[in-house]
């Protein structure tokens, strides 16, 4: 482990090197030079996301917004009478993840906007210079972040929902059901947080990059709403079909349309969106100038 | 001298960076050595930063190469260890403490822990360092920068422009540092646009305007060169002065409004001269050209940047032609 630093500089001059000259040799330190991998930048992202203090408000808010939304949702319909006709009481927490995905987008999308707009991203260069291997950390750092954060705040919420709704003629969710509204619902929405993730990357502005992110999630609804002509019927549904609120839906089984993405083809969907993301901002990161 | 690849060595090569239309450094080719303090001048946008970026990876360069002892920056795995560097401007998240700054930094070369606190004790900021950083001023952000670059305990040493912000405490301590890193065989490398301090700090100097190289010399060079002490002299017998002097085997030259200025003499020598031949001396006065002096006629013609106020802060430009080509290179 500990190899002397001054073993460095002579496993490397192939460049060119002029054998036997003496020169003063530079300094030599006595701390030990460890050959750096992922692990050293997982670590430094890790540390960079819990020690600010966006990372605690985003995730706190998304919190909030789906306990909070999905015990009013449960109370409300518990309330109701017929309460849910022979239906899985899981999608109920629709609501709340589909705001508390714009937490995440948020989450996301600062994870690595925000160094371009601190100057930060100068020094966490040139501390790693291999620039792919900096935007894999924060992917890697991001994306356990958000997964965990999800599946604990949907896991707690179909919990409650069950609970309520238990003798209201709510049918009791299969195991496949469950799994969806779980498992299945974090992992798609923190792939739509690294799809931020990456467009922050390839936009280098924090509300640039978060306006686009929104704008990804509402506009295809909002544009299928207008679209009054006939002939506009099939571009009218495939919007509304692969609109991402209709895709979350899609894991609770209760779509908001017949055709479209079924079972988990929402999460190979977003899955495709965010690699393309990916290489595009590997690809970008090596070219541009920090 | 030969380029050899020892430790500590940045070599440049032809270093060409281009944004646009706009060459901000063109043509560069020079070596910072180990051991020394190597000073970095250049007025405002002369290229200094974005050599320094360039450097570390951070642009790259339109043309020419720019390497580490042999290896590009981006090959250097754990540069922290090899490499520090303060940049130009403010260069982290001001809602992060600085000890958390710092942790991150280490964290993704491997460097042990304790450092943190070390370096943080070097540059004296152990009493703020769980402090969010945004609330720091200028000085000790400057600090801040300064302790990220020592982190690594690295053998090459990058400052830009160190003293900034910094009060005459913080200047003299950084200029105590960097002579002392110098000391233990590291390499120093720092850019500022004042003569003046790097005259008291660097042992060798580059200087560089609108991205060129107008001189690559010893400190001690410059200063033989320019430090230039002349006699200044008005007569209203300007002409038979001249011949005097001339007769006498001094050398004098004109230089505009009827003063004669005369090089390395001495001024009681010219006045007796000029006494024992009857001539009126209207003044006689001993003048040292400053250092700043010298630098300013050698970036005149590349200053970009100029004041437009009536007093020009350059000196008339014919000198600096025959100024500069002397240490300009090849
Ligand atoms: N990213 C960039 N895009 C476009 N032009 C740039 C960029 N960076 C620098 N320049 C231009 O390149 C030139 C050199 O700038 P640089 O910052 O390297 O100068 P400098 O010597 O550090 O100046 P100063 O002493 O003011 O810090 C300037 O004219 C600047 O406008
Ligand atoms: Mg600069």
């Amino acid at each position: 482990m500990s190899s002397p630093q001054s073993q460095m500089p002579q496993a490397a001059p192939t460049w060119q090197a002029a054998p036997g000259t003496s020169f003063p040799s530079g300094y030599t330190s006595p701390i030990p030079v460890v050959r750096t991998h992922l692990g050293n930048a997982i670590a430094s992202e890790w540390t960079k996301i819990k020690s600010v203090r966006s990372t605690m408000w985003t995730l706190g808010v998304f919190v909030l917004l789906v306990i909070g939304i999905g015990t009013l949702t449960g109370v409300v319909v518990a309330e109701s009478d017929p309460a849910l006709d022979g239906e899985s009481p899981l999608g109920l927490g629709f609501f709340g993840l589909l705001l508390g995905s714009m937490c995440i987008i948020t989450l996301g999308v600062l994870t690595t906007a925000s160094e371009y707009g601190t100057g930060m991203i100068r020094t966490t260069m040139v501390a790693c210079p291999s620039r792919g291997r900096v935007l894999a950390a924060k992917g890697v750092v991001f994306f356990l972040v958000a997964f965990v954060v999800t599946l604990v705040s949907a896991c707690l919420v179909a919990f409650l929902h069950v609970a309520m709704l238990e003798g209201d003629g709510a049918k009791s969710p299969t195991g496949g059901e469950w799994l969806k509204g779980t498992v299945g619902i974090a992992a798609y929405v923190a792939l739509l947080g690294l799809l931020s993730l990456a467009v922050g990357s390839i936009i280098r502005h924090s509300a640039g990059a978060i306006t686009i992110m929104i704008g990804a999630v509402l506009a295809p609804l909002v544009i299928a709403l207008f679209m009054f002509s006939e002939s506009l019927q099939g571009v009218r549904d495939a919007l509304f079909e692969y609109s991402i609120p209709n895709q979350l839906s899609v894991f609770y089984s209760n779509s908001l349309s017949q055709s479209g993405p079924s079972g988990w083809d929402p999460l190979w969907i977003m899955l495709g969106a965010t690699a393309v993301a990916f290489a595009a901002a590997f690809a970008l990161l090596e070219k541009r100038d920090v | 001298m030969s380029r050899s690849s020892v430790a500590g060595m940045i070599e440049l090569e032809g270093l060409t960076k281009r944004y646009g239309e706009k060459v901000a450094v063109n043509n560069l080719s020079f070596t910072v050595r180990p051991g020394i303090v190597t000073g970095f001048l250049g007025p405002n946008g002369a290229g200094k930063s974005t050599t320094m970026r360039m450097i570390l990876g951070l642009d790259h360069p339109t043309a020419g190469d720019v390497r580490i002892d042999g290896k590009h920056y981006h090959q250097l795995k754990d540069p922290l260890t090899y490499i520090g560097a303060l940049l130009e401007a403010k260069a982290w998240h001001g809602g992060r403490s600085a000890y958390n700054h710092l942790l991150c930094l280490a964290q993704s070369n491997g460097i042990p822990r304790r450092r943190v606190g070390e370096v943080l004790e070097t540059v004296g900021l152990t009493a703020v360092a769980k402090k969010k950083t945004k609330g720091f001023s200028m000085g000790m952000g400057q600090r801040l920068g300064i302790a990220a670059a020592l982190l690594g305990d690295p053998r090459i040493l990058m400052f830009d422009e160190p003293v900034n912000g910094l009060d005459p405490e913080g200047i003299h301590w950084i200029r105590t540092l960097m002579k002392s890193l110098a000391a233990q065989g590291r390499t120093v490398f720092v850019s500022s646009h004042l003569m003046s301090e790097m005259a008291l700090t660097a042992e060798h100097l580059v200087v560089i305007g609108q991205g060129r190289l107008l001189a690559d010399t010893s400190m001690a060079d410059f200063i033989a060169r320019n430090s230039r002490s002349y006699v200044r002299v008005r007569s209203p017998h300007r002409e038979r002065l001249l011949d005097v002097l001339h007769q006498a085997g001094v050398v004098a030259v004109e230089s505009g409004e009827g003063v004669l200025e005369v090089d390395g003499g001495k001024a009681e020598h010219v006045g007796e001269l000029a006494a024992q031949h009857g001539l009126t001396l209207h003044e006689l006065s001993p003048q040292q050209a400053s250092l700043e002096e010298a630098f300013m006629r050698l970036t005149a013609e590349s200053v970009e940047y100029h004041a437009h106020s009536g007093t020009s802060a350059a000196p008339p430009p014919p000198q600096q032609q025959q100024w500069g080509d002397g240490w300009k290179r090849g």
